[in-house]
């Protein structure tokens, strides 16, 4: 497309609710996921935040970011609270006691206060089918915290909790497939997301808070401070990922599997891991290692969406 | 008028839920609560009570799930008891900090372990710091009473703060009582709508729960302290307006037969209806005893208590929780430091007892009387004596 720089911004909104001055370190990735998922969402939304790095840089007393209602209470309970607003507002709408438009409830929250701390409030908020939207934005470890290994950080990787040493090659545990768990409680919508693909992205935020019942995206969010990688790297970071199938872009839709992007060739996975300092110390051996498992775990992926299943 | 019927407790108690219209229950089964929230769910199940009842998978989820509630303007209840309490531990201090108006009710119940579903204040007094107005019932028509007055408590502008009632577990929760239970007009009449003055809303963002760094983080505690300190006001005005009503009064600390009485014991909760009995008993022998029975723990009362007190030579406090390895008994701690400055006090002698659903009957608490003016006369090296205790 020519011009591309001069269209594109008009496909999409100019107004910012999660609005700039925050503390976001430079280069985040997540920030941008963020804002983007934000541009996406629209005016009547609560967004409902967990501990971490998101809430951190865009509060402060007396200061916030949020241009949009906006609560934070603790790191594990994003999905009950959220949960609490959503039946709160449906109450007091029945009663013609409470607002009568209908409101988002979108509830953020990072892969620690996920896959480790808050899933157990998740998995209840999913099961009991509210109607929300819950991202997960991943930067696979606890960032705000200093680099401490989660279950979301991947395999090889050398945190402050996870050192590589003599003894050590950094994560010893495979990442949890949160998605999966997701699936496995049969919401109506579920789909991954990087900041890189932003329409993509956009799109699914839109589709996930349409979604009558529970939506949830994963969203891989770059973190060049924990990743030890340069500060502009986090764009080429969200396309490589998925370039190399170590994070396949996918929706599922009542059960459904669907692809969002199938590049023709899976690159190799070296290209990714090389820009990264957390996994400089990873072997030859050690790479091939998760070379074959990505590949295996991506067509094993494909294969359901071929089957739809 | 209203008909005074007999009514198992936990009933009663989310009846008087029903009848305040609450908008939103959450809540996580423990005994001995279990009745107050199959109660209300039944009544949602059945369409007599138009509210969301979530049946969240833990009791932490239960006081999350209640902030956001909340935090959106509407009329929040839930129950809970024992180890229950203490896994929503953390969100309690949320509650009250970010002054969210939850009423709850507290079927009071050990703590683990060894593992015991019976009644004692452990897990009252485990939440003792959390900031949340704490009310002590010792019976069914003071907790439904107490339960109507909690929103009203808490949903006041001035308060906007969350309420806890204890009532004990088993000894009161599940005890059928003769009780009045309020029409729903004079509920209505006494009870305004929930209008919480800044909810979450599009129409107008607000930023809740903002992280605050050393420089504010101090004058936030403040404020909270001189809000729940200024409550105590309100609650008196709550209970007054209350009784114009119902033609029931309620105060902080309540005393029987405490005139002039040389030796006081001091109780919380269902325990004192079987002290009042002992009192008689004694002062029908010829014993000058009288009774105080703390309602009001948090915010506490210390003028009411230092007046109800005073002329007293001997002050006995039964407590139902151990705080152990410390003083004894954590309310004891609370008595001694209130009247430790005052120039003229009475000796006061601590007892633990009715640990773990243990009862304790009249001839038990004229034992404890009896011992313990036995003690403040001898000067025990103990700082506290369990009751009945098998060494």
């Amino acid at each position: 497309m020519e011009k591309f720089s001069v269209y594109v911004p008009r496909l999409t909104t100019k107004k910012e609710k999660f609005a700039p001055g925050h503390r976001a370190c430079i280069g985040c990735g997540e920030a941008l996921a963020v804002r983007l998922a934000c541009k996406a969402l629209g005016n009547n939304m609560i967004v409902v935040n967990a501990t971490g790095c998101m809430e951190i840089v865009a509060s402060q007393l007396p200061y916030t970011t949020w241009r949009t209602p906006w609560i934070h209470t603790l790191f594990e309970n994003t999905a009950a609270v959220a949960s609490g607003i959503e039946s709160g507002l449906k109450a007091m709408k029945r009663k013609g006691t409470g607002p009568t438009q209908d409101i988002v409830v979108v509830a953020i929250a990072g892969d620690g206060g996920t896959s480790d701390i808050g899933l157990q409030a998740l998995s209840g908020a999913l099961e009991r089918g509210h109607n929300f939207l819950y991202l997960c934005f991943d930067n696979e470890a606890y960032m705000n915290t200093g680099i401490q290994r989660s279950s979301a950080t991947p395999f090889g990787a050398s945190t402050t909790t996870s050192p590589a040493g003599k003894m050590s090659t950094g994560q010893f545990t495979w990442k949890k497939n949160m998605p999966a768990i997701v699936a496995a409680h049969n919401i109506p919508y579920l789909a991954t997301a990087s900041p890189s693909y932003p329409f993509d992205l956009m799109e699914k935020v839109a589709k996930g808070a349409a979604t009558p019942g529970p939506a949830y995206i994963h969203i891989y969010s770059v973190c060049p401070v924990g990743w030890r990688c340069a500060s502009d790297l986090a764009v080429k970071l969200g396309r490589l990922v998925v370039e190399t199938g170590i994070f396949p872009l996918y929706e599922v839709e009542n059960g459904k599997y669907k692809m969002s992007i199938e590049p023709p060739q899976l690159k190799p996975v070296k290209d990714y891991l090389k820009l990264q300092g957390r996994f400089r110390h990873l072997s030859d051996d050690t790479i091939n290692m998760i070379q074959e498992r990505v590949r295996r775990e991506y067509y094993n992926l494909v294969e359901k969406a071929k089957n739809g299943r | 008028m209203a008909k005074r019927t007999g009514i198992e407790v936990s009933i009663a108690v989310s009846d008087a839920v029903k009848l305040v219209n609450a908008d939103v229950i959450a809540a996580y089964p423990i005994t001995p609560q279990t009745h107050i929230v199959e109660h209300l769910a039944e009544l949602v199940a059945n369409g007599e009570l138009d509210a969301e009842f979530i049946p969240v998978e833990s009791e932490h989820s239960a006081m999350s799930a209640c902030l956001g509630s909340a935090a959106v303007g509407a009329r929040t209840f839930t129950a809970s008891a024992g180890q229950g309490l203490e896994l929503m531990h953390e969100v309690l201090y949320v509650a009250s900090a970010m002054r969210l108006p939850i009423v709850m009710a507290v079927a009071n119940r050990a703590l683990s372990a060894p593992l015991s579903v019976w009644g004692d204040h452990s897990d009252a007094m485990a939440v003792r710091d959390t900031g949340w107005i704490q009310i002590f019932v010792e019976n069914g028509q003071e907790a439904v009473d107490n339960v109507i007055c909690a929103f009203h408590i808490a949903e006041d502008k001035r308060v906007l703060l969350p309420v806890m009632i204890h009532l004990d577990g088993f000894h009161l929760s599940h005890m059928i009582e003769p009780m009045f239970l309020p029409e729903q007009s004079q509920v209505d009449r006494f009870l305004p709508p929930n209008q919480y003055p800044l909810p979450l809303n599009p129409d107008k963002p607000v930023t809740m729960g903002d992280f605050a760094p050393p420089i504010i983080y101090t004058e936030a505690k403040w404020a909270q302290e001189q809000n729940l300190r200024a409550s105590k006001e309100t609650i008196l005005e709550c209970w007054c307006s209350f009784a114009e009503i119902f033609q029931r009064s309620y105060s902080p600390v309540e005393s029987y037969h405490s005139e002039g009485a040389k030796t006081l014991l001091l109780t919380m909760g269902s325990f004192s209806e079987t002290a009042m009995v002992a009192v008689d008993n004694l002062r029908a022998a010829g014993q000058d005893v009288g009774l105080i029975k703390l309602r009001l723990w948090r915010p506490f009362p210390f003028e009411e208590l230092r007046q109800a007190v005073r002329g007293a030579e001997v002050l006995i406090v039964l407590d139902r929780a151990l705080s152990v390895g410390g003083p004894g008994g954590p309310v004891c701690s609370e008595i001694k430091a209130a009247l430790y400055n005052e120039t003229k006090k009475p000796k006061i002698v601590s007892f633990v007892g009715g640990l773990g659903g243990r009862d304790i009957t009249v001839a038990g608490f004229e034992n404890i009387i009896t011992r313990g003016i036995k003690l403040a006369k001898t000067k025990s090296k103990r700082e506290f004596e369990i009751f009945g205790v098998r060494e």
